[in-house]
């Protein structure tokens, strides 16, 4: 049988790093083949190659043992294959079927497309309203219609990148469920992904990648987790541990926080309150765009409001802006690291000034800046959290996703904050990054600050938090003890029935069960 | 085929080369283009960039240079400051203007007494002046949002026309019968600002657009002010979550770029000018927009752009009178060199590939 995808030989050089070098590898139809490696293996280059938007220097591909060679992604479109990306490219002010049409090459009348596009989405088990505002829509609803809009397009290779980060266990189920029938269509998936319980639950092949070469070739099903971790990382993991100690004073009372929100399809904060001692990790889950944001900002003093909505170690601080709550110990890390925790085209180290100038004493008497202090500092974090760069004058930008993940948590922890609030830590970063983030969550509350961290990775969340609280619609639920929380109880929790296409609580039930049986 | 690839980080050698290569292609594009009008464009070029530096009637070119190029640069480096924040105060003349009105009525009010402290008093009340007006636009934009594009530049008319009204009216010389326009500020030696060494061009104007480059650069590259103004035009949500607070920042940097230009006009009006007249404003305000993007923002560009730009007028009126070259023409060639600049910007932050069609 003639594979649907070969990748012989393919190299990509960038200035200064070899993204992938000598990658080969095949797809046989039918196929739902994993593509693993830590954050700057090269996964996305080799993806961006065979969907046409980077050229390879050296190497070949082949698609039905003919060479293939996309000069752009529409001849790879045309050619059978289909993307969805990890960062959704949708307009919110317009509709699911408006949508889907303005990334056709040919779309066919409105009211025929949205027909189309009701048939494909039942097919397929991903139920999508057509005339729905895409602003309104979770973002497991807005992935489903980046999928139908690849269906529609008929595809015989489907990439998927990352598309489980930002759903719940409910909506992974849904999604896993569609990719089978998928591919017992005869469809090929090349999958990228992080977790590896999930690849070894869905995947029939994989390709490991590490600094761009390709480490392994495997069936997931016969290998451990762990295993896949150490060829991907190239060492045995370290797993976070530590011991639940004694939990100190109050440090951080929220009480009756509501927000306006701050754009139109934002979500309203609706009267949240719930209490963090020291030595303590608060884990607020919920599927993204459920306020996660606004509540990010309206700690971090971003958005500020009446004095007594926050208050720190008892003192009223919700009126004040970021820096004064920055002097009391009050830092932040939010979710978006380029463009709002770091500035792109800046370099590191005018990016550790950024939020760092006060604490670390970055600035002399009259605001001077004291270049070589601010130098040391992004130094110290660069060695202190493995951020992997040429050097601290290289910007924002240059820097993958995870790196840069890495620098702008260690900034926010080497300020020795009494009480850190962190959105999506280790959100696309790899596994080994992960975990040494993780730790050093779990490090600074054992040292005593007390520490909130909003995810969406429920795995995570359960790893790291003494107690669990669920953000849903603007609203928070009531913060219970991590240990002993079941699957249901937390899925439950999470708002269940929202945004999920089932409408009594059996089927829900049933589906939380087989999320379990899936992730003992 | 060419390709464009974005470079990791800009690249530091062709921010710097850029320039260069922008007034080069200007100087070939112009000296086709005087060619085509049959003149020669060497002795066109010469005329324009060398003679008025270096040729027989430099020593009159010379001083012209720095008098043009004062307050361009003064005006300029404030306008920066903005910009680089994102903050448009497109109305700078019309700050020009009014610091020319405050600095002139507060030296007239004065008249014909001798204080050493009317000129300093006349210096405070043109910043003032600047100031007060770019302060409309920025408080309009703080409380109401409001556009201070247009509403910067739109002052700029109410400006020309209060400049008129003051020529006709209250600022109007008493002993002129009838005359618009106010006492010659040159003839009174308490409120004017002569050639601090006669021929050279240079008056406290020159001297001030000096300090301010200085000054911007140390706030820019030293000060936390600068760091702030910076982040805030790269990055808003960055400078947000940095604790950049925006009001604050408009109203310092429209308050800076006003000031400076409220100078600008001061010392125009009491130097080289010598009096309000309706006719006192001639576009410094606007060009010094040009002038500082010339200058990449950045204060020492800014400096050789506002000496830059002096040169293609003084050098252009020079070429319009000597071998008749139309206005239209040297207009022409003003607008190439800026054409030029931000074409050839594109390499700092691009590399060119020449890439064969049919690699896989």
């Amino acid at each position: 049988m003639t594979d649907l995808l070969s990748v012989q030989g393919l190299t990509k050089a960038y200035p200064g790093v070899v993204a992938n070098d000598d990658v080969s590898f095949s797809i046989a139809p039918g196929e739902i083949h994993a593509l693993l490696g830590e954050n700057g293996a090269g996964k996305s280059t080799l993806v961006k190659m065979v969907y046409g938007l980077v050229k390879p220097d050296t190497g070949k591909m082949e698609l039905f043992g003919k060479p293939f060679a996309p000069p752009e992604p529409r001849s790879a479109r045309a050619a059978g294959v289909a993307m969805v990306f990890q960062h959704f490219s949708l307009f919110e002010a317009l509709t699911v079927a408006e949508n889907v049409g303005l990334g056709m090459e040919n779309p066919p009348p409105l009211g025929q497309l949205s027909r189309e596009i009701r048939e494909v989405s039942h097919a397929y088990g991903l139920p999508l309203d057509p005339r729905r505002l895409v602003g309104d829509l979770s973002a497991g609803e807005r992935q489903r219609v980046e999928i139908v809009r690849c269906l529609l397009q008929d595809p015989k290779l489907l990439i998927m990148d990352e598309p489980t980060s930002v759903l719940t266990p409910q909506e992974v189920e849904i999604l896993f469920a569609t990719l089978n029938k998928l591919k017992a269509e005869g469809t090929s998936i090349l999958y990228i992904s992080h977790k590896l319980e999930e690849i070894r639950a869905l995947c029939d092949g994989a390709t490991i990648l590490r600094r761009g070469k390709v480490v392994a070739s495997c069936d997931p099903r016969e290998n451990s987790a762990a295993e896949l971790a150490e060829l991907m990382v190239g060492e045995a993991l370290q797993v976070p541990d530590r011991a639940p100690g004694e939990t100190g004073k109050v440090v951080l009372t929220v009480a009756g926080l509501t927000s306006e929100h701050v754009d139109t399809f934002g979500t309203k904060l609706q009267n949240i309150g719930f209490e963090v001692r020291a030595g303590e990790v608060l884990g607020i889950g919920g599927v993204a765009g459920n306020g996660q944001d606004e509540l990010l900002s309206a700690l971090s003093g971003e958005t500020i409001g009446s004095p007594e909505t926050v208050r720190f170690r008892g003192k009223p601080v919700g009126h004040l802006p970021p820096n004064a709550r920055r002097r009391l110990g009050m830092l932040s890390a939010p979710e978006e690291r380029l463009g709002h925790a770091a500035a792109p085209d800046m370099s590191l180290v005018e990016n550790a000034i950024l939020s760092g100038w006060q604490r670390q004493k970055l600035t002399s008497g009259g605001g001077f800046l004291r270049w070589g202090a601010a130098r040391s500092f992004a130094e110290e974090i660069i060695a202190a959290f493995d951020v992997r760069t040429p050097g601290a004058h290289v910007a924002a930008r240059a820097l993958s996703g995870g790196n840069l993940q890495k620098f702008v948590i260690g900034r926010e922890m080497l300020q020795r904050p009494d009480l850190l609030i962190v959105n999506q830590p280790t959100w696309g970063v790899d596994a080994s990054a992960a975990a040494a983030i993780r730790q050093a969550l779990l490090d600074l509350a054992s040292a005593g600050a007390a520490v909130v961290v909003i995810s969406q990775d429920l795995d995570e969340l359960m790893e790291v938090s003494d107690r669990f609280a669920a953000l849903n619609a603007g609203h928070l639920s009531a913060p219970k003890p991590a240990r002993g929380l079941s699957m249901e109880q937390i899925g439950l929790m999470l708002g269940g029935a929202h945004d999920m296409d089932v409408a009594n609580p059996d089927e829900a039930h049933h589906i939380i069960e087989t999320y379990e049986e899936g992730h003992p | 085929m060419i390709r464009l690839e974005k470079r990791p980080t800009p690249s530091r050698a062709w921010t710097y080369a850029t320039p260069v290569l922008a007034v080069a292609l200007t100087m070939l594009a112009g000296g086709l283009m005087f060619a085509a009008l049959g003149k020669n464009p060497f002795l066109a070029i010469k005329t324009i960039f060398y003679d008025p530096i270096l040729g027989e009637f430099a020593f009159y070119y010379r001083g012209q240079l720095l008098v043009k190029a004062g307050p361009l640069i003064l005006i300029a480096v404030g306008l920066a400051m903005g910009f680089k924040a994102g903050i448009w105060n497109i109305g700078a003349e019309g700050q020009y203007i009014m610091g020319a009105i405050f600095g002139a009525a507060v030296g007239l009010a004065f008249y014909p007494a001798e204080h050493w402290y009317i000129f300093p008093l006349m210096v405070i009340a043109g910043a003032i002046g600047g100031l007060l007006w770019a302060m409309i636009p920025a408080l309009l934009k703080v409380k109401f949002n409001t556009n201070e594009i247009l509403v910067s530049l739109l002052l700029v008319y109410v400006a020309e026309q209060l400049l008129a009204a003051m020529a006709l009216g209250a600022l109007r010389n008493p002993d002129a019968t009838g005359f618009p326009g106010s006492r010659n500020l040159q003839q009174y030696p308490a409120a004017s600002n002569p050639e601090i060494w006669a021929g050279t061009g240079i008056h406290m104007g020159v001297v001030a657009a000096l300090i301010a480059v200085i000054f911007a650069y140390i706030l820019l590259s030293r000060h936390l002010m600068g760091f702030h103004i910076q982040l805030a035009g790269q990055s808003p949500k960055a400078a947000r979550f940095g604790g950049v607070n925006p009001t604050a920042l408009v109203v310092f940097c429209m308050g800076l770029s006003g000031a400076l230009a409220g100078l600008a006009g001061m010392f125009e009006v009491t130097g080289p000018a010598g009096q309000i007249a309706i006719s006192f404003n001639s576009g410094y305000g606007f060009t010094a927009i040009i002038v500082a993007f010339l200058g990449r923002l950045h204060p020492i560009g800014i400096l050789l752009a506002g000496l830059l730009m002096a040169l293609t007028y003084i050098g252009g009126e020079a070429a319009q009178a000597t071998l008749q070259i139309p206005a239209a023409a040297i207009q022409a060639f003003q607008g190439m060199l800026l054409f030029f600049l931000l074409g050839v910007d594109v390499l700092s932050n691009y590399r060119i590939r020449l890439v064969k069609e049919g690699v896989a």
